[in-house]
């Protein structure tokens, strides 16, 4: 890679890294505007979970530079690390169902 | 004979063939792959406790709302510390992979300063719910597990700020005095990044669902 290429990129890299930031504290803003509204839990914790979930892409992609590396390192990385947590979450319903099972 | 097939059995100008350590599959250094293995597993560790405490919090009517919007501000300060020591370790980095040592050195201590102002906050926070009568096992208002989850949870992620105080200290002396190279500094940013993106789940799952406005 010639000298000048390098140079490009860097000055991509600190203009995203700033875009980046600002997102970051936008949805920040967002999360924090939406605590004050006191809406429904389920759709409360759907919308916290779904921004916080582009947050750390956000950090994963850009700070943590993954979209830059080699594509075997996140096809190493990324899918295990998915599954595992989505397996996390497959007795997640009976937590929304147990308020309604209840007996009052 | 292809080029391919040559990559895997000849040792072109003495270099080690790829079965005996020459190749380098993800095309970067062990130290920062180790890195990327150690966040993936602690990812896993942190979702187990998020997913533990979301499913508690959920399914629990008595679940406390103690955090009023002094808390509510103090935890915002919080995320927005950590996210700003995020930007100066990438311009760290930035700095080292450059060549400049000591700017890189001069970031790096601007982040580890992060990690300590956030830390400070985090604490005035937990001794404020003691005070309230807040334990892992009680508390005045509703569920005792809250205090455990909430404990355990926050304390974890402090846990790793607090290291990666000391981490980064270490790191930008060692940078400073020329003992380091880039990659070190790179692998570091890695850790602190990670322990933002925790902060960035922590935060809206504990803080905002259960704040008292």
């Amino acid at each position: 890679m010639s000298a000048t290429s390098e140079h490009a990129h860097d000055e991509i890299s600190k203009k995203v890294t700033f875009t980046v930031w600002f997102s970051l504290l936008g949805m920040t803003a967002i999360e924090v505007i939406l605590a004050y509204e006191q809406l429904e839990l389920k759709l409360m914790l759907a919308l916290l979970m779904g921004l916080s979930l582009i947050k750390a892409s956000l950090i994963i992609a850009y700070f943590m530079h993954l979209r830059y590396e080699r594509r075997s390192l996140i096809l190493t990385l990324m899918p295990a690390l998915l599954f595992v947590v989505g397996m996390l979450f497959v007795v997640f319903p009976d937590s929304l169902r147990i308020l309604a099972m209840k007996v009052h | 004979m292809s080029s391919h097939a040559q990559d895997l059995t000849a040792t072109p100008g003495g270099r080690e063939t790829i079965w005996s350590g020459g190749g380098s599959p993800y095309a970067i250094g062990s130290n920062k792959l180790g890195m990327w293995l150690f966040i993936v597993s602690d990812a896993i560790t942190f979702s187990a406790l998020l997913v533990a405490y979301s499913y508690t919090r959920t399914s629990t009517e008595t679940w406390p709302r103690p955090f009023e919007s002094a808390s509510v501000i103090n935890a915002t300060v919080m995320t927005l510390v950590l996210l700003s020591s995020s930007v100066t370790m990438v311009l760290g980095v930035r700095a080292a992979k450059m060549g400049i040592p000591k700017r890189a050195a001069g970031w790096l201590f601007a982040t580890l300063m992060g990690g300590v102002l956030f830390d400070i906050l985090h604490l005035r926070e937990w001794f404020g719910l003691f005070h309230q009568g807040v334990t892992p096992w009680g508390n005045p208002w509703g569920t005792p597990l809250f205090g455990a989850t909430f404990f355990g949870l926050t304390g974890l992620h402090m846990t790793h700020v607090t290291i990666g105080v000391f981490y980064l200290a270490v790191v930008a002396l060692g940078t400073a005095r020329g003992k380091y190279n880039d990659e070190v500094v790179e692998v570091a940013g890695l850790y602190w990044h990670f322990v933002d993106l925790v902060w960035m789940f922590i935060f809206p799952l504990v803080y905002l669902l259960s704040a008292k406005i």
